[in-house]
């Protein structure tokens, strides 16, 4: 009984503060945008007949793509990172982890700014490669998917790196030094034991990163330069440009299905890993 | 579930951070002076406070969800005011309560999206148009063309708004269309013209472009005449034209909600708003033409020197058209943005 | 070779902030070009009360929605990993992660207004605690995947109570989830915009520093908030090594 109890205080705030007014809203997709922005109450399917134009598939295609890759590259970064992490005195593990998160203590929109001034094509990154002799000429490095993602990974990173030292501190040392001592290298015990354990925090990771950038709007306006659109900056736009609220409703819907169907795969691949 | 009421209560005791004065007007941040509740309180016996919003869209959207509740004046422009007004949200402006209405040009009085000042107060306006680095481009732009389909060593330099009506305004005007064109098939037209754009383009831009122009990153932006000037402050180099073809006129408007529980109060801000001395400051800080004649005649002469675009005259800027809300076309116009800006 | 790989991550994280410490001392206002060296922008920082009040707000709300998420958030994992958990439990704590912002913002704002609830930062702070949950969920259940239950269930057999239990052993095992969703939960809260601005209420005693930032977007965010954010990192930075030296090199926590 305590078990099933555990779980009321979470799922009430999230049902009472999320699943209700989000009902209310999705609600709304079956119906009309009125004339000047309301909503009109007749029933029907139109929005959701719109949502498979194709230049919202190729927005939505878009949009997995970048966030797909985004999540990749972070977790590709932050996991030798956590694993040094762990591997670090346990004095200062969590004083390591509070210094990664407090460059983000500053600013999204300056932070991305300040991208900006690195990136641009008289911007350090590119005067550095002159410098040292890789280029000639200014490469375009902002306002392209490169930059899109630089921004998302930056941004995100560190989120990756405590999931994935969450569970990678689970670890404990025996089983790594089991490893080794039954006469696997560094790189066998990284593949058959390090990574399949520390897989859950990998996984969520994996999701923070790609959820957080279907999502965001900010980035691919500005390191983008607006010429990208993305899922979220279209959803965005039908809340408050168009003031579309059922059709930008349909496409949230779209979205929340697509993500949980995801969600399901993750979890049937993580079952079958289980050992 | 015992657990959670007991989690919520101490909100419910202690509601943190709720307003508790007279009147809560919202503006972007920099548009008016910093102490102006200060002193509106020290001269008119009204406490009140400033909140902010970052765009029309956001606050709008915040007032719709909630019909207003909280605030009482707004700062909005133009095609906002009226929609919030269609809505049914905008009280009727008294025009007995705020004398200072006087100072205001009478061009800025008769404006055809709301005629005579029913429901809005105009705070600025200005036009649209092209910002450029005069010493970078080999001619001076004076065609929407010329943004759209820049000469070569112009491309990748040129940025332009990705804000719905500006975006489409700038194909319907270089096409001879009006900007509130609504017939699907030009709509069609204008986005074929936006596409072919958008390959030249260095980015889209609302908010920083004048900085890109500063460092030279952009030699050419679609931009607001009033955000040219921050340009222009920083180097001299950087000057503004209105297209041949004509351009749009927008106008930032103050508009008093319909729920608002002291209109007395509201009535009272806008007229201090409105006040020559508040509105010298603003046409001095922010850069911007206001409508108000008795802060103009007082603060032109020692700009437009420098800022060119300021001299712009009330009966110049009324002869463009200006931007309506388009009901129902709003749909096709997100629609065709959302075809550009996905290509 | 671990510290060498540490340190280039670090300095990834870093250079954007030291870019923006560069340019809190620039004299032009603008983001993208230099204009000579000037603390001016400190000046004005301290001057103006309506940072730090909005400063103030943005601790208020991240602290609380912290402190309450990290307790759903722990509940929530600890409910969903004990037993065998169902995919509408799962899809639940799911959802506060995936739904877009604006969504999010705008439902609940019709919501507070349906019930004529009065908002404030106390209604910010109901609302980031919604995807917080989810979030620090997310990152102690990752602690739970190879844990032994058995040792609970023995825990139990031994007559241990419920509230034992927890403290001597399921704690020590969750700690560091707790501790990394916490502080990923703080610095999420710390930073967001959209739904703070919907739920808040009108008038300056509930704005939230990005709140703020975002506000400016229109005359160009200064150097002032460049200003801000040094103060900020020097600030957390000063506190988190002064509390080192206090403790002399005890744990944090």
């Amino acid at each position: 009984m305590f078990k099933n109890k555990l779980v009321l205080p979470g799922l009430t705030w999230i049902s009472l503060f999320l699943l209700i007014p989000c009902i209310i809203i999705f609600t709304y997709s079956f119906f009309e945008r009125g004339v000047y922005g309301g909503i009109e109450y007749n029933f029907n399917l139109e929005n959701y007949v719109r949502s498979f134009k194709w230049t919202y598939f190729k927005i939505l295609l878009t949009s997995g793509q970048i966030a797909f890759l985004a999540a990749s590259i972070s977790v590709l970064i932050a996991f030798p990172a956590a694993y040094c992490i762990t591997k670090a005195n346990p004095k200062y593990q969590i004083l390591l982890l509070f210094f990664m998160m407090l460059p983000f203590w500053s600013n999204y929109l300056i932070r991305t700014y300040s991208w900006m001034v690195l990136l641009n094509n008289q911007g350090l990154i590119n005067n550095l490669l002159i410098y040292i002799g890789l280029i000639d000429e200014p490469i375009r490095l902002l306002y392209t998917k490169f930059s899109v993602i630089v921004g998302l990974v930056y941004n995100y990173l560190p989120f990756v790196v405590l999931s994935i030292y969450a569970s990678l501190s689970t670890m404990n040392k025996e089983i790594i030094e089991a490893s080794e001592d039954l006469g696997g290298n560094f790189f066998d015990t990284l593949i058959r034991v390090i990574i399949p354990l520390s897989l859950p925090g990998i996984l969520a990771g994996f999701i923070f990163v790609f959820v957080l950038s279907v999502g965001n709007f900010i980035t691919p306006d500005l390191l983008g330069g607006g010429k990208f659109l993305m899922i979220g900056n279209l959803i965005y736009d039908q809340f408050l440009s168009a003031r579309d609220w059922p059709f930008g409703s349909s496409l949230s819907l779209i979205l929340v299905t697509i993500m949980l169907s995801l969600l399901f795969i993750q979890s049937l691949i993580l079952a079958r890993k289980k050992l | 579930m015992r657990k959670l009421v007991y989690l919520i209560m101490p909100f419910l005791f202690f509601a943190w951070g709720t307003a508790k004065s007279d009147l809560v007007v919202s503006n972007w941040d920099g548009y008016s002076p910093p102490d102006i509740m200060d002193t509106f309180a020290a001269s008119t016996g009204f406490e009140g406070e400033m909140s902010f919003h970052a765009t029309n869209e956001e606050i709008m959207g915040k007032v719709v969800a909630s019909k207003g509740a909280g605030y009482d004046v707004l700062f909005v422009s133009s095609p906002f005011a009226e929609a919030l007004n269609e809505l049914g949200l905008l009280a009727t402006i008294n025009h007995s309560k705020i004398p200072n209405m006087k100072n205001l040009d009478s061009w800025s009085m008769n404006l055809d999206f709301d005629l005579g000042n029913q429901f809005q107060v105009p705070y600025a306006w200005g036009t649209t148009g092209i910002c450029y680095r005069s010493d970078l481009v080999s001619e001076e732009p004076t065609s929407w063309n010329h943004l759209l389909n820049p000469p070569l060593d112009l491309h990748g330099k040129v940025t332009m708004l990705s804000t719905d009506r500006w975006l489409l305004s700038a194909g319907m005007l270089s096409l001879g269309f009006s900007v509130n064109e609504t017939d699907p098939a030009k709509l069609d037209m204008v986005k074929d013209v936006l596409i072919s754009a958008k390959q030249n383009l260095l980015s889209y831009d609302d908010t920083t472009f004048y900085s890109k122009l500063v460092s030279g990153e952009a030699v050419m932006a679609h931009a607001w005449d009033g955000w040219c000037n921050y340009a222009t402050w920083e180097n001299p180099d950087v000057k503004f034209v209105v297209p041949s073809e004509g351009s749009d006129l927008w106008v930032d408007t103050m508009v008093i909600l319909k729920g608002s529980k002291n209109m007395d109060a509201a009535h009272a801000f806008i007229n201090y708003i409105l006040d020559e001395n508040i509105g010298a400051w603003t046409i001095e800080n922010i850069l911007y033409k206001t409508p108000n004649k008795a802060a103009m005649e007082k603060t032109i002469p020692g700009l437009v020197d420098a800022f060119p675009n300021m001299g712009y005259s009330a009966q110049y800027l009324s002869s463009m058209e200006t931007l309506k809300d388009v009901g129902d076309a709003t749909k096709l116009y997100a629609t065709t943005v959302a075809d550009i800006l996905a290509d | 070779m671990k510290k060498i790989y540490l340190c280039i991550v670090f300095c990834f994280l870093y250079i954007p902030i030291l870019t923006l410490i560069t340019l809190s001392f620039n004299k032009s206002g603008l983001p993208t070009s230099w204009g000579g060296f000037s603390i001016n922008w400190y000046y004005e920082l301290f001057e103006n009360q309506k940072i730090f009040k909005a400063l103030f707000n943005t601790i208020i709300v991240a602290f609380f929605s912290t402190i309450i998420a990290g307790l759903l958030g722990t509940l929530l994992a600890m409910g969903m990993e004990l037993r065998k958990s169902n995919k509408y439990i799962e899809a639940t704590a799911f959802i506060p992660m995936i739904i877009p912002d604006i969504v999010m913002a705008i439902s609940l704002l019709s919501f507070f207004t349906l019930l004529q609830f009065t908002l404030g930062l106390h209604s910010i702070i109901i609302s980031h605690v919604v995807f917080n949950t989810a979030f620090v969920c997310a990152v102690v259940r990752t602690r739970f995947k190879y844990f032994d239950h058995n040792v609970i269930e023995a825990s139990y057999d031994l007559g241990g109570k419920h509230i034992i239990t927890f403290i001597k052993i399921t704690l020590p095992i969750i700690l560091p989830g707790v501790i990394a969703g916490s502080l990923l939960s703080f610095t999420l809260s710390f930073d967001e915009f959209i739904i703070a601005f919907f739920t808040s209420g009108a008038g300056s005693s509930s704005t939230t520093l990005p709140m703020l930032i975002y506000s400016m977007i229109r005359f160009g965010v200064t150097p002032e908030i460049n200003a801000l954010s040094t103060f900020i990192i020097l600030f957390s930075f000063t506190i988190v090594f002064i509390s080192q030296r206090a403790v002399k090199g005890k744990l944090l926590i």
